[in-house]
């Protein structure tokens, strides 16, 4: 028999349940198909009569966003969840969100674009989460979960790092994540912070009251000063390269003595994963590189496994070819790397994947 | 043990609660499993279909371009999955409302009459517990107790009176699977 807290739950359904159980303070969201489950999970959860925790529909993507920005500008744990179209109708605000360094957590359950497109499963928004999307120079973290266990486990993960480096923070998940049921184990219950806690930990940039003696806390991103917002921008990049220094997280499968490296995120790397098995059935010497983190991006392990020798690196995306850029940047001209990809909503399959690398890599 | 499946139908013929009902018998028996869900327009009404995987072993990927045994619930399933099942594979199909009947000689084929059968009772909600006491006759791939515990787990609390008839249909959707060839 299996232990006894272990859950079947769709992916969207356990990133309202870790919300929950991390202590967040606030939901504000909009339904869109396929992440409107973790809107529905968090109503009929009703954690404001347990933790107290907000949870709120807006009228709009715009909004919530918004809203977002008001309850981290106090120090509060918020976050917003949507899917491709409603995340670009945020994105003016991520800019606003990064540049007022205010911590906070949005899930991209992606869907295929561009456009109002499908509803159907995608990975097309890399280049959103992971290169701006917004304007200026900002980066976001973004975590690419795999599996439901690890979208619940991102929750945390994911306030965490926004806390940490007080900036934003991104789950880029998609429609395979977020519809797919399988096993997972819930974290157990935490308090929420209490104000005391938030002004310890946040008091010094956060608008948590204005008392007796101590100077105002104002959240802005207008700098009209030239010098001083060179300043603010030299400060978010020394931000940014403190970030890539430490937080990067790979995952790599069969790759110690790969003669091909597969590198894929998310739902691909799943289906990837089984490719990898597939091939050394076959005698194929082929290993997998899973970026968990998206931004910082394991650029240093992926110019190791070039300098050991990869004949040749296949970046296998549900988009037209987007983290295939990274890799290159990363790879350097010493392997050559190829793309395979499906768009508009449409999956590949494992043996897809195989017969794409031996086309595009192994008998070239 | 692997086995994928592939349950696809009509929307509002169960599909996706039978293999909820399904993976949650896997978890029961300690199984790694995947429930796979098509979504979107079907739950509108239209196609609707779901891939299980169970297994002792960790899932690679939920996505898989062939299934061990196909359940087939529609005519418009039948001609785009009877061709997905693995050689060697099983296919399940209820002949009502089938006009084009499986070809593949090298699957074995199994027909349940559980639309006719839940028709006599007059519980038409049975049937998809139905179909799947059927196929847990002919790939028992969970224990019958594990089942019970995985029904109940994947029924909201008000529908739990339906138990015992739900418990009643999966045996009887075993007495009434046919093999064909």
């Amino acid at each position: 028999m299996a232990e006894k807290d272990v859950k079947l739950m769709k992916g969207n359904e356990v990133i309202a349940h870790a919300a929950i159980r991390y202590g967040c303070d606030g939901y504000f969201g909009y339904p869109i198909t396929p992440q409107s489950e973790v809107l529905e999970t968090l109503m009929e959860l009703k954690p404001w009569e347990t933790t107290g925790m907000v949870v709120l529909q807006a009228e709009s993507e715009t909004s919530s966003i918004n809203m977002v920005y008001g309850g981290a500008a106090t120090g509060k744990r918020v976050m917003t969840s949507s899917s491709s179209p409603g995340v670009s109708l945020m994105t003016e605000t991520l800019s606003y969100l990064a540049a007022a360094e205010l911590p906070c957590l949005i899930v991209n359950c992606q869907r295929g674009g561009p456009g109002l497109g499908t509803i159907q499963p995608a990975q097309g928004d890399y280049f959103q989460a992971v290169k701006g999307g917004g304007h200026g120079d900002y980066r976001l973290i973004v975590l690419a979960p795999n599996s439901v266990q690890e979208m619940h486990d991102h929750v945390a993960e994911g306030f965490d790092l926004a806390f940490k480096y007080r900036t934003p923070a991104m789950i880029l998940a998609d429609g395979v994540i977020g519809q797919m049921m399988e096993k997972v184990v819930l974290a157990p219950q935490r308090p929420r912070k209490t104000t005391a806690e938030i002004a310890a930990e946040c008091g010094e940039w956060a608008t948590t009251g204005k008392y007796e003696g101590r100077t105002r806390n104002i959240i802005t991103t207008l700098e009209l000063q030239p010098e001083r917002m060179q300043e603010i921008n030299l400060r978010l990049q020394a931000k940014y390269r403190q970030i890539e220094q430490q937080a990067v997280r790979y995952e790599t499968t069969e790759c110690d003595d790969a003669d091909y490296v597969i590198v894929a995120f998310g739902s691909s790397a799943r289906i990837c994963s089984a490719t990898v098995e597939i091939a050394r059935a076959e005698g194929l010497k082929v290993g997998l590189l899973r970026p968990i983190t998206l931004y910082p991006f394991p650029t240093v392990p992926l110019a190791e496994l070039a300098m050991r020798g990869v004949k040749g690196f296949l970046v296998a995306e549900l988009n037209a070819g987007q983290m295939v850029e990274d890799v290159r940047l990363a790879v350097n001209g010493k392997a050559p790397v190829e793309h395979y990809g499906r768009q508009g909503g449409m999956l590949f399959s494992p043996d897809d994947v195989l017969v794409a690398l031996k086309e595009k890599l192994i008998n070239r | 043990m692997k086995e994928a499946l592939i349950i696809a139908g009509f929307g509002g013929q169960g599909v996706l609660s039978m293999g909820k009902i399904l993976a949650y018998s896997g978890v029961i028996q300690d199984f790694e499993v995947t429930w796979m869900p098509s979504y979107g327009p079907e739950m509108r009404g239209g196609t609707a279909n779901v891939t299980v995987i169970l297994s002792d072993r960790k899932i690679s990927s939920p996505i898989v371009h062939e299934y061990d045994t196909a359940i087939v619930l529609n005519q418009q399933s039948m001609d785009k999955f009877e061709q997905k099942v693995r050689s060697g594979g099983i296919l399940i199909y209820d002949t009502n409302g089938i006009t084009r009947h499986p070809k593949r000689k090298d699957i074995t084929i199994y027909t349940i009459d559980a639309v006719t059968e839940c028709a006599k009772s007059g519980q038409v909600k049975l049937f998809n517990t139905m179909i799947l006491g059927g196929y847990l006759k002919v790939r028992p791939v969970v224990e019958m107790e594990n089942v019970m515990v995985g029904l109940k787990k994947s029924l909201p609390e008000r529908a739990w009176k339906m138990l015992p008839a739900n418990e009643e249909a999966i045996r009887r959707g075993g007495e009434i699977i046919c093999q064909v060839r």
